[in-house]
Formats: C-alpha cells, sequence, structure tokens
C-alpha cells in the first residue's frame, strides 16, 4: 500500500492547522462565521489539553453514557458466515441508543465552558437530534432542533422524543426538505444568533474545526475498541467496517488505528437502489469532489454543480456529502469504500437480528450486510471489528412497512 | 480602467452613490433576466448584480432560497448566467456586472475556465459567499488573470485584522453584511452600521457597499449618507415572488419589471436627495 503523506508526519497528525485533510477540509463558510469559528477552534485545542475537561468528559461518558460499550464476539454469526470472527462494538448500548451521544456529550461541555445558553442541531434519522436534545435537557439549555420536512415524517417517533425532551423540532421546507437542507437552516440560525448559540453538528463533516473535533469526540469508541480486542484477542483485528453517512461512527472507529497499516478499513455507503440507478447516497463510491456545507470533499451533485437528491432507506445515510477525512482516506487508499443496496441493507436487518438477537439500525445494517459478504472471503483466524453504530428500534415501522406489515 | 472602478469614479465626481440592486438570474423564468437587467439600468441602478442560482444557498434567507428554487426549475446553471450577460453586453458595455452565488457550480467549471468566460461575457466582479480569502489562494490570481474584481464580504463579526487581510486581496468593492443572518433580515442599525464604516475606512480606500437588510428608500438613503454603495435584494426579489404564481409568465414578467422599476425609482430619487443634501 502506498501513502501519499508528508515525510515524518503519521496520518493521525491530519488535519493541518488550517483545517484540511490533503485537498479536503477547510473552512468555506460566509463571512460573519468566520470568528465564531475561530474562537470555536481556540476552545477545542485548548480544552483538548485541559485535564478537568477531559475528567469531566470521561466521567460523563462513564456514568451518563454507559461507557465502555462492549466489544461482542458475535459467535453464532461468524460461525455461519463460515470465515472471519466478527466482533462487534455495541455502540447500540449506549444512553440514546446510538454513537451519536458520545459526540453531542463532548460538544455540549464545550458549549457550556465557551457560556453559550442555546444550542442548535440539525438531524436526519432523528438521533443526533435526540442525543444533542437530551444533552441540552440535562444542562436545561435552550434547544432547537431542525429537520427536513420530508424525514420528520418518515420519523415521527424521533421528532415526539425530542418535544418530550423540551428541545423544540423546526419543519425545514426549503430544498430536498430532508438533512442537507436541515444543515442549511440550522447554519442560518447560527449565523443570525452567534452570540448566545453553539452549534452541534452531529456528524465529521462542516467547516473547520468540526470534522476533527467530531472525530476527536467519537474517536473513544477506536480506542475502547483496540484495548478491547487487545483483551480478547491479544491483537489488532484485520478489517474495520463501519456505515458511512456523514462518517462520524466510521471515523471515530477508524481513527485510533489509522496508523495501523495492517489493519484495513471499510466504509460502507448506500447504494440504494443501486448505484446505476443514480438512486443512492454514494458519494464516495459515485460522487465527485466538491464543496458544500463548509467543507470540500466528495459530492454527489450535477454537471453544473447543484446538490443532487439523494435515496436511502436509512434515512441517517440520506446525505449528499461525507466528512472529508474520508475523502482524504479514499484519494491516498488508505481506507475502502463501498456500498451496499437497500435490499441489502434489510436483509442485514434481519439476519442479525435472528442469529445473534440484536436489532440493529438500518444504517448500521449497512456495514452489517457488508460484513455478510467479507467475512467469507477471510480466514477464521482472523479478525473483523464492525461498529454497530444504533439500534434498531426507531426503525421498525419502516421495516414492517416494507415487509407489508400494518400495525 | 475596470467598468467597477470607473462606475465609482463618476459617481464621486458627481457626488452620488452607487444603487446596486440584486435579483437572482433566472427568476422566476430565464425569459425576464435581460429585459429586467435593461430596465433597473433605466431606473437609476448603476451596478448590477445578478445571483447565481444554487440548490444549497446557505447564506441567504427564505426570500432568496425560494428565488433560487425557482430559477432552478428552469434548470439555470452559471453557463446560461453568462449568456445572459452576454446578451446584455450587447447594448449596455458601461453598467458593472456583478455576480453573487457560492462556490461549487464555479468549482465543477475550474476556477481558470469560469474566470475566462466570465470576463468574456462580460463580468466585471464576482462574489462568493462561501469562499474566505484564506481558502482562496487559486481562486483569486484565477480571477484576476481574466481582470475580474474578486469582491468579499465583511461583516460585523469580522476584527480589524481580518478586515487588513480580506481587503488586501479585495479589489472594485467591499460589500459590509450590515447585519449578524442571513439576507432579507429587517433588523438594520444605521448608527451601528455607520460606526462600523468608520474602522473599515481606517482600513481601505476601496469604496464600501452596504447591503443586507435595507428594505426602502429611507433606509437606502441613511445608508447612502455612510457609504458609496447601497445594495438592494430581497426587498426587490419579493416582488418577483409575489406576482411569480399569481400571473402567466409573461403577464408576471411584465409586473415584475415595473415594480421593480419603481422601487428603484424610488431609491434612486431618494438618495440622490439625501447625497445632494449633505
Amino acid at each position: 500500500m502506498t501513502i501519499d503523506n508528508q515525510a515524518g508526519k503519521k496520518l493521525s497528525d491530519m488535519p493541518d492547522e488550517s483545517g484540511h485533510f490533503g485537498q479536503y477540509g477547510g473552512i468555506f463558510v460566509p463571512e460573519t462565521l468566520m470568528e465564531p469559528l475561530n474562537e470555536l477552534k481556540q476552545a477545542y485545542i485548548h480544552y483538548f489539553q485541559d485535564a478537568e475537561f477531559l475528567a469531566e468528559l470521561d466521567s460523563d461518558l462513564a456514568n451518563y453514557v454507559g461507557r465502555p460499550s462492549p466489544l461482542y464476539f458475535a459467535e453464532r454469526w461468524s460461525r455461519e458466515l463460515g470465515g472471519a470472527k466478527i466482533y462487534l462494538k455495541r455502540e447500540d448500548l449506549n444512553h440514546t441508543g446510538a454513537h451519536k451521544v458520545n459526540n453531542t456529550v463532548g460538544q455540549m461541555l464545550l458549549a457550556k465552558r465557551m457560556g453559550k445558553t442555546r444550542i442548535i442541531a440539525e438531524t436526519g434519522a432523528g438521533q443526533h437530534g435526540v442525543a444533542t436534545a437530551t444533552v441540552a435537557a440535562r444542562l436545561g439549555l435552550e434547544c432547537v432542533v431542525y429537520m427536513g420536512a420530508e424525514d420528520i415524517q418518515r420519523q415521527s417517533l424521533n421528532v415526539y422524543r425530542m418535544k418530550l425532551l423540551g428541545a423544540r423540532v423546526v419543519s425545514v421546507e426549503s430544498g430536498s426538505r430532508t438533512l442537507k437542507d436541515a444543515l442549511n437552516e440550522a447554519m442560518r440560525d447560527w449565523v443570525t444568533n452567534i452570540d448566545n448559540t453553539f452549534y452541534i453538528i452531529g456528524t465529521a463533516a462542516g467547516p473547520h474545526p468540526y470534522p476533527a473535533m467530531v472525530r476527536d469526540f467519537q474517536a473513544v469508541i477506536g480506542r475502547e475498541a483496540k484495548q478491547q480486542i487487545m483483551a480478547h484477542e491479544g491483537r489488532l483485528p484485520d478489517a474495520l467496517v463501519a456505515c458511512i453517512g456523514g462518517g462520524s461512527n466510521a471515523i471515530g472507529l477508524f481513527y485510533p488505528f489509522v496508523d495501523d497499516m495492517d489493519v484495513s478499513m471499510y466504509g460502507v455507503e448506500a447504494a440504494g437502489h443501486g448505484l446505476e440507478t443514480g438512486e443512492h447516497a454514494a458519494p464516495l463510491c459515485a460522487g465527485k469532489p466538491g464543496v458544500l456545507h463548509g467543507n470540500r470533499t466528495y459530492l454527489m451533485e450535477d454537471r453544473h454543480g447543484q446538490i443532487i437528491p439523494t435515496h436511502s432507506v436509512s434515512a441517517g445515510l440520506d446525505y449528499p456529502g461525507v466528512g472529508p477525512e474520508h475523502s482524504w482516506l479514499k484519494d491516498i487508499g488508505r481506507a475502502n469504500y463501498v456500498s451496499v443496496t437497500d435490499d441489502e441493507a434489510l436483509k442485514g436487518f434481519h439476519d442479525l437480528t435472528l442469529t445473534e438477537g440484536i436489532m440493529p439500525a438500518l444504517e448500521s445494517s449497512h456495514a452489517i450486510a457488508y460484513v455478510t459478504k467479507l467475512a467469507p472471503t477471510m480466514d477464521k483466524e482472523q479478525i473483523i471489528i464492525m461498529n454497530l453504530s444504533g439500534r434498531g428500534d426507531k426503525d421498525i415501522h419502516t421495516v414492517a412497512t416494507i415487509d407489508g406489515i400494518e400495525f | 480602467m475596470s467598468r467597477i472602478k470607473s462606475c465609482f469614479a463618476q459617481l464621486k465626481e458627481n457626488n452620488k452613490k452607487a444603487l446596486v440592486p440584486y435579483v437572482a438570474a433566472g427568476d422566476p423564468n430565464p425569459e425576464i433576466t435581460l429585459d429586467l437587467m435593461h430596465a433597473m439600468v433605466k431606473s437609476g441602478a448603476d451596478i448590477i448584480e445578478l445571483g447565481v442560482p444554487f440548490s444549497d444557498p446557505m447564506a441567504d434567507g427564505p426570500v432568496i432560497q425560494k428565488a433560487s428554487e425557482r430559477a432552478l426549475i428552469y434548470g439555470t446553471s452559471l453557463i446560461d448566467v453568462l449568456d445572459i450577460i452576454k446578451s446584455f453586453r450587447e447594448t449596455n458595455n458601461e453598467t458593472p456586472v456583478v455576480l453573487m452565488g457560492y462556490l461549487n457550480p464555479i468549482e465543477v467549471l475550474g476556477y481558470e475556465n469560469f474566470a475566462e468566460a466570465a470576463h468574456q461575457a462580460g463580468v466585471d466582479g464576482v462574489l462568493t459567499v462561501d469562499i474566505p480569502p484564506e481558502e482562496a489562494q487559486s481562486y483569486i490570481p484565477a480571477l484576476r488573470k481574466f481582470d475580474l474584481d474578486p469582491i468579499f464580504l465583511l461583516s460585523p463579526t469580522t476584527t480589524k485584522e481580518r478586515m487588513k487581510l480580506i481587503c488586501q486581496y479585495a479589489s472594485g468593492f467591499i460589500y459590509y453584511v450590515a447585519v449578524k443572518g442571513v439576507t432579507g433580515t429587517s433588523a438594520l442599525d444605521t448608527d451601528e452600521v455607520a460606526q462600523r464604516l468608520e474602522i473599515i475606512k481606517e482600513v481601505t480606500d476601496l469604496p464600501v457597499g452596504v447591503g443586507f437588510g435595507i428594505k426602502n428608500a429611507e433606509t437606502a438613503a441613511a445608508i447612502g449618507r455612510v457609504a458609496e454603495a447601497v445594495v438592494v435584494g430581497s426587498a426587490l426579489v419579493s416582488l418577483v415572488e409575489h406576482n411569480a404564481h399569481a400571473y402567466s409568465n409573461a403577464e408576471g414578467n411584465e409586473k415584475i419589471i415595473k415594480e421593480i422599476s419603481q422601487v428603484l425609482l424610488s431609491m434612486r430619487s431618494a438618495l440622490d436627495a439625501y447625497t445632494h443634501d449633505t
């Protein structure tokens, strides 16, 4: 494998000071946001070296989120697939049911230290919105969550959860009325209310420092997994697998392993109805580099540079961009990016539920579907760690509808 | 001398301030834009700011978002916008035209290809909302190579240090965003703007245009007292919105042109009266 990086620098040293991962990342925002982003960057750099901050973060992750999450050996599933040993990193067991809360707990601690009194967030499937509303409730802060009108219909359960938690959910009616438009609207809110407002972005995308900061809050996933696999197996895994929408659960798992060149990495995008149909959400597999939402990254766009609608059965993967670090890891060949269709993901959902008694989120089901292809090609002594990023309760209605079942 | 430079020089000589209307190209249909541009010049526009429609206009309020969406129904692309400007230049070689939009449509063409095409079409300045100078190391030289003025925004949150940095790279004019917020916000505070402009004037000799939140002739006149140019966007675009749905394209276009012209005429005379008083 050839790695094209500056001499003497490790892959984990990225991004550079100005927030670039190679040609990706950076800060592409209206002028009004430049100074607030600079303040955020200073706070992020400062507090990531502040022992008291880190101790409070660790304590919250342990006592509120319930970390460390288990690394579970899926023995029966491994046997059935007849190849590598598969370990599941159980982010579904976190408080609020997904990896998202690792990041919201961290950003909320930053918000508190920066003296912000109002919290905003965007959400697609609603998991990040719930995770944000949860930590805002805990601190008694005003919380506004932007959500595409389309997604509000698809994810009514999570909308109600956010309202129960005291958040105001704003329906976004512009553009394609999905996650990307919710992000636009949250940016507009932030630009208007920067004095008192902290914007908690839910994925490892957006302008610097968000991609690096969200990664650093999610990297607890990979750090724990590394210790746990050493304890279980006495060695590093051969492959990591995680689903990718914006890519925060994947980068959280990958990052602590990025300098371990013998560990392969697979990011699984949503192929929707199939890459060939154009109805998918797989910018790394089928898109081109461009600029959206404050960073340069792979995007789904038409030949005029307009962002095009995406499709995935999983609302959390239904996004036309991806975190810039993934774009860079793709270009330098450090990580592999693949895709599975809606149908394959649905089969993965049922497979894991039936063989292990674990009901995964439809997002995570994409990773499952890829593991079912990858594991049989590997030896029985080899090891895969798959990030089970969220639980499937929120998706039961979607799955039932597809299976033709009415309640 | 560039069109923008000579425009401001001439205005200064006549003790006048620039009236800069913004409309989104292709809104509500591609047929209207050329006629509208000519009509705006007739009604007192000194510089025309033409919005390039984008699918994700994150710095714009609802009025201009919808304008972008209407224009995109017809698929109005950056190339289409340049074609419109080329037609405009057939009969107007004086009025500067500034493109205002987002980076991704320019990225797709490549900076140099875009700059060359824009220059050939008769564009004078380019204001790309989501590229700060820090990210513009290849963007700025590409524009300069083809005699296009890179126009940058300053905002209420811009520190004096950053102002210096930005003004180093800017030419044509500086665009001061008068409010923290998106386009079409209503809470413009003229005293605060005047204070900020004093600081900007310490940093640069470039003419300063003020936009975001200028709704009527009265605000335009008040801003004209302290800035060299007054940018009016959402107030005009909302007239498009009003008429786009109620009439057929031809009827609607006629009404839109008439109403926008009226607003510009009133702003023009308010601006001129005010500046002549002082």
